[in-house]
């Protein structure tokens, strides 16, 4: 038989439009094919990646592929909407635009006048917070962060103390000289593509991958070696390794002692560090024995002079601590579950790697005291981790170990180690500080979010009260740089500090998978008080889907989905620079939206004006930006700084300029993002290389040059445990006194969350991990994902299967010191074996994301979430202690502690929520999505 | 019955990498985007959003949980856990083929691709029942047999960039696990992946004589503990005071 005559050149699309992704906070660069549709308008055929983006370079991951049906969910919302039933029943009417402004503004426009601090805004999953936090800031309320708190602000806020930032958007290994790369606590990471494509460089060569992670799936299971780690030692591992590199003299002495503070002197009655007249850290110079500025031109400055005082350098100290037996591999084994000898031999490895394995690179370099080097030498080691050491209540000091840990091999902007991405590396003292003060009517009086290098510093009214809902940069969590979204409700439930009016949300599911302690929630968004008024009095939100939390807001402001969409991916912001360039990106509309929504960023354009708020106005009153769009192009943050670094003033200057009108149109010919590369000599040790720090200035992302030192010893810490032990005049709480003490501690220090969680009688640790092809939920309604991840079992390790007399299939109920699950159980080998897991926000509420109601996402899915508690356990003391890291805030969620028991099969897992009414009804049965013939 | 070209001008195929692959689902969802978008009928979806979601995928990965056995050397090794992404290997003895009724499954003489021909196909599914690796997924909505094209419609296209002209899978796996090539070429990047990394035929007592290869996993855990390393973490001091002086010493070297 003949073989049949095939179209081996069929056309592929009739337009390819150039956007952003936004399955996931990665943030690729995509095709988005077009084809004509029986009505001659261009609909959607298929999604590939860029090649020419900085950050996927033509990859795309299952998500970003399946964005198509993101844009066709029957999830999406299609109009305002205004709620007409209870809260919590799903019961809503469409209402126009106009109508949900004047409600809005109804609420709003009072407050503001009155008290501002009556707002509470959190933004969630928020990718426009530089957007966001002016329209806050123009409100003038206290009470807005988005969703860092809850994520992964301990990873952040430890990097930027330490060295001036830490990973994702921070800085990457470097993929293309590394030769071990050490990964914690990764499932699957905001960082997608680049992660995977960085792996796979380094299998290429051939070169060595250790995992450590209680879990070995995903990225693990290609790990070279995987260390099963006790779930909350990571930093007591950590530790034990820089144990053993300084007790053998492994640790990188040059680099200390010329770019990090190991060598400045530390005042020995104060812990405050020793400076000069003009503020500047004192060294002894090793020439001439004398206190001397750490910058000053051929100063050698010394790891081992004392003063003659008797202060010490910053790495006495270090040794003084870290030699300790405490944390010898013998010492630390049993708690972190890895045997001495694998400790040493992992010390070990980073040892030979590091020093036997490390090169020259021919680039000729000068340094900011001067000094001309003609080559820059590797440290071939790097390192990578994210919510899994974060996520505990010990996560900042952990995350602090693994960035010293790195200094200490002097791998951070050395070629093979860890490289900054622009805007970073950049100090913390050049960050903005946090901005409470409050004036009816009127704007705050600066930015929210900050770095605090003292007491001073802290969010706090004249009463000494928190200035915030959160209770972010108080006594309770001084250092809380992405505040603490995770404690809102629960706050403004309890009318502690205070209560609020208006809490408005965006993209945060709240009365689901974005929440500890989901039943509780829900009931907090649903009290009433003795009059029968909610609590909380009004809910607004603003989402593109039906999600859980869409029946519990009194107001729904319908967003679009991203395809539809302005969005601008700024370097005031989060942007997707590489180690090798500043980047931002654009997303415009490559599909207009076929329902009444609006890009949640252009309705606050349009409500800010309504209320009048000055930055969303002209002198006149009238609108000053039309929508998303136009502030994109036409906002100024400072002079000739807007929100977008390429083709500013004519289209010939880039990074400053004046705005300029074509600008976006400039972006899309390019592909949707603008790239200015890094210059030859600055590519590595960019804090201190004078050609970075000039290009850095020359291009905007400072206004002046900023080389500094690495941070081993963090001073604002040690000005906030002074304060705990009574100097100074900004006094803590008596009952938080010694957890200020103990936990602001300057050098890095493990402990135990286990006590506070009831380990003794709840002896499991339970985690959630992000499958790779839904990180990040709002997708998981997603047609052709949830038949990758429908299910949710939890797994659990070989010898607790035996132990509990468990079998696939079976049902065990996991109970914590605050509630219980059932749910269905799966064995997994490759796990710690006392540690149980399962993918998080797969579980869905019955009749949202336009399922059906007997959806296994709703009937056999679950949540851990109902497991734990903002609040620790009650210590009898009248307080309320949050379930967070006692220094950021961090929400503690991987410190959770359970038991299990077998239990007979129910018929749905519990707990079973009731149903809420679907907004949007329920999607089509059936999919065949061809859009061309 | 339907008969098999005695040999192929090329023999183009897929090397899949055990050792990079994450199991992120990368290729199988770009893949449903393609076939669904192009050759032959789209790749639906019953039940898309109800109790019992089931579509047509031309490309699955599949998880495995593996424990070593012990070994006096190793008595308790680490558990591991494999990602397989699966799809049509492309046989060069393809059972599929021989048994199709209609002829309308076919071994392409030029490139060694199996294809079915969905104008021939009557649905009877007995390729897949030939198939020994379920490679192969009747659509339900069209009632005919889909598989794996090797995306023929884009590895000749000249509407795409020549760049672009490989698997839609391969051009998206972010780890660069899938490699596509002509394994007739013995100095092809596939065939020389193979001989390197030792490729592997699956399931070879089939006699299929697969063109797709697996390179298998590296050796894992394999890290010698301390008496090997014991150099490099030799102490240079005990206590913090002779680590001070070992300090002093070691700068005067610098």
């Amino acid at each position: 038989m003949a073989q049949p005559e095939l179209n081996l050149s069929p056309k592929v699309s009739d337009e390819v439009r150039k956007t952003t992704c936004y399955m996931c906070a990665c943030r690729c660069g995509i095709n988005v094919h077009m084809k004509d549709g029986p009505d001659g308008k261009k609909r959607v055929a298929y999604i590939e990646g860029n090649r020419d983006h900085p950050v996927n370079k033509g990859v795309l991951c299952a998500k970003g592929s399946a964005g198509i049906m993101q844009v066709n969910a029957p999830s999406r919302l299609r109009a305002p909407l205004k709620r007409v039933g209870e809260r919590g029943s799903g019961e809503f009417e469409e209402i126009s635009w106009d109508e949900a402004y004047a409600i809005a503004e109804g609420w709003l426009r009072p407050i503001r006048e009155t008290d501002p601090s009556k707002l509470a805004f959190f933004t969630g999953r928020d990718q426009s917070q530089s957007f966001t936090s002016f329209w806050a800031q123009n409100f003038g309320t206290p009470n807005y962060a988005a969703h860092g708190g809850f994520c992964s602000v301990n990873m952040a806020a430890a990097g930027i103390y330490t060295m001036g930032g830490a990973f994702w958007e921070f800085g990457q290994p470097d993929w293309d000289h590394t030769k071990l790369f050490l990964l914690f606590g990764v499932a699957e990471d905001h960082d997608s593509n680049p992660i995977k494509m960085g792996l796979g460089k380094i299998k290429a060569r051939g070169a060595k991958v250790i995992g450590v992670n209680p879990i070995r799936s995903g990225y693990n299971a290609i790990a070279d070696e995987w260390v099963g780690i006790t779930p909350g030692t990571d930093g007591l591992f950590i530790l034990s390794l820089v144990h053993c590199l300084m007790k053998a003299g492994r640790i990188d002495l040059d680099y200390l002692a010329r770019w990090t503070n190991a060598p400045v002197l530390v005042d020995k009655d104060t812990g405050l560090i020793l400076r000069d007249g003009d503020g500047k850290e004192l060294v002894i110079d090793r020439v001439t024995g004398e206190p001397t500025a750490f910058d000053k031109p051929g100063v050698r400055p010394d790891l081992s002079a004392t003063h003659p005082d008797g202060h010490k350098p910053v790495l006495h100290l270090m040794a003084e601590r870290y030699l300790s037996d405490d944390y010898a591999p013998e010492a630390v084994a049993g708690r972190c579950g890895i045997p001495a000898p694998r400790i040493r031999a992992i010390a070990s490895e980073l040892a030979r790697v590091a020093f036997e394995e490390s090169f020259e690179l021919p680039i000729k370099w000068t340094d900011f005291r001067g000094e001309t080097h003609e080559t820059m030498t590797a440290r071939p080691v790097s390192m990578h981790a994210m919510r899994g050491i974060s996520a505990h209540a010990n996560g900042f000091q952990t995350c602090r170990a693994l960035h010293v840990l790195q200094i200490l091999l002097g791998t951070v902007e050395a070629p093979g180690g860890f490289r900054f991405k622009p805007p970073y590396p950049k100090p913390s003292r050049i960050h903005p500080k946090p901005h409470c003060k409050v004036t009816p009517g009127e704007p705050l009086d600066g930015p929210h979010l900050g770095f605090v290098h003292g007491p001073e510093d802290l969010a706090l009214r004249e009463d000494g009260s928190p200035a915030r809902i959160d209770k972010a940069y108080t006594w309770e969590n001084p250092m809380s740089a992405h505040g603490l979204m995770h404690m809102v409700i629960s706050n403004a439930h309890a009318g502690d500090p205070y209560k609020i009016d208006t809490l408005f949300m965006y993209m945060a599911n709240m009365s689901w998978n974005s929440s500890m302690n989901t039943t509780g929630t829900m009931k907090m968004l649903t009290d009433k008080d003795e009059n029968g008024d909610y609590v909380i009095p009004h809910i607004i939100y603003s989402d593109a889907y039906s999600s859980e939390m869409v029946a519990y807001a009194d107001l729904i402001l319908p967003d679009t989905t991203y395809l539809e969409r302005h969005d601008c991916i700024s370097l005031l912001d989060r942007p997707i620079c590489e180690a090798d360039a500043a980047a931002d990106a654009i997303r415009w509309p490559v599909v207009e939206p076929d329902r009444d929504v609006k890009g949640f960023q252009s309705a606050l354009c349009d409500l800010g004006a309504r209320l009048g708020l000055p930055g969303f106005v002209n002198e006149d009153g009238s609108q000053r930006y039309a929508d998303y769009g136009d502030y994109i192009t036409n906002h100024i943050r400072r002079p000739g700084i807007g929100p977008l670094a390429g083709w500013r003033g004519n289209g010939e200057s880039h990074g400053r300029g004046e705005a300029n009108p074509n600008q976006i149109d400039r972006y899309i010919e390019n592909g949707g993002f603008f790239v200015a590369h890094i210059p030859e000599g600055a590519e590595y040790m960019k804090p201190w290389n004078a050609a970075y720090q000039d290009w850095a200035v020359e291009i905007g992302l400072y206004d002046t040059v900023q080389p500094y030192l690495f941070t081993l010893y963090v001073e604002p810490m040690q000005k906030f445990r002074r304060a705990a032990e009574g100097h100074g005049p900004i006094q803590p709480p008596d009952h938080l006194r010694d957890q200020v003490a103990r936990n602001m501690d300057p050098l890095p220090f493990w402990s135990d969350p286990a006590p506070a969680n009831l380990a003794a009688d709840y002896p499991i640790t339970a985690l959630t991990q992000r499958p790779m092809a839904m990180y990040h939920s709002w997708g998981s309604q997603n047609a052709w994902l949830r038949q990758l991840h429908g299910h949710n079992p939890l797994y659990v390790p070989t010898k607790l299967m035996r132990d509990h007399g468990l079998k696939d299939g079976d049902w065990a109920r996991v109970t914590s010191r605050h509630g219980e699950i059932t749910v269905p159980v799966m064995e997994m080998a490759a796990l710690n074996e006392n540690t149980v897991w399962t993918w998080n926000a797969i579980g869905k509420r019955k009749g949202a994301w336009a399922l059906d109601k007997d959806a296994p996402e709703a009937t056999k899915g679950f949540l851990l979430n109902h497991l734990i508690h903002e609040l620790l356990p009650s210590k009898g003391d009248g307080h309320r202690w949050s379930n967070s890291d006692p220094i950021t805030g961090q929400a503690a969620w991987f410190d959770l502690k359970v038991r299990l028991e077998k239990v007979p099969a129910p018929a749905e897992s519990k707990p079973s929520l009731p149903p809420i009414k679907s907004p949007v009804g329920k999607g089509p049965k059936d999919l065949a999505w061809k859009v061309g013939q | 019955m339907t008969q098999l070209p005695a040999q192929t001008q090329k023999k183009l195929g897929l090397v899949i990498d055990l050792d990079t692959c994450v199991g992120c689902h990368a290729c199988v969802i770009s893949c449903k985007g393609w076939n669904t978008e192009n050759y032959g009928a789209p790749l639906s979806d019953q039940d898309a959003y109800g109790a019992n979601p089931s579509g047509t995928f031309l490309n699955r990965v599949h998880s495995y949980s593996v424990q070593p056995l012990a070994t006096s050397a190793k008595p308790h090794p680490a558990a591991q856990t494999i990602h397989f992404p699966k799809s049509c290997l492309h046989c060069e003895d393809a059972p599929c083929v021989t048994v199709c009724p209609t002829g309308a499954s076919y071994k392409r003489t030029e490139d060694g691709i199996v294809l079915v021909n969905e104008s021939d196909c009557i649905g009877c599914g007995l390729c897949a029942w030939a198939c020994p690796y379920g490679a192969r997924e009747l659509d339900a909505a069209e009632g005919v047999m889909k598989k794996c094209t090797l995306c023929v419609d884009r590895i000749y296209n000249e509407n795409l960039p020549e760049v672009d002209r490989t698997p839609a899978c391969v051009r998206t796996c972010p780890a660069g696990a899938r490699h596509f090539g002509d394994f007739a070429d013995p100095e092809s990047n596939v065939s020389r992946l193979t001989a390197e990394r030792g490729g592997l035929d699956l399931m070879p007592e089939q006699g299929t004589k697969p063109v797709n290869k697996y390179l298998p996993p590296r050796p894992k855990d394999e890290m010698p503990e301390f008496d090997v390393l014991a150099p490099y973490l030799e102490p240079v001091a005990e206590n913090p005071g002779g680590f001070i002086g070992w300090l002093d010493r070691a700068l005067e070297k610098l």
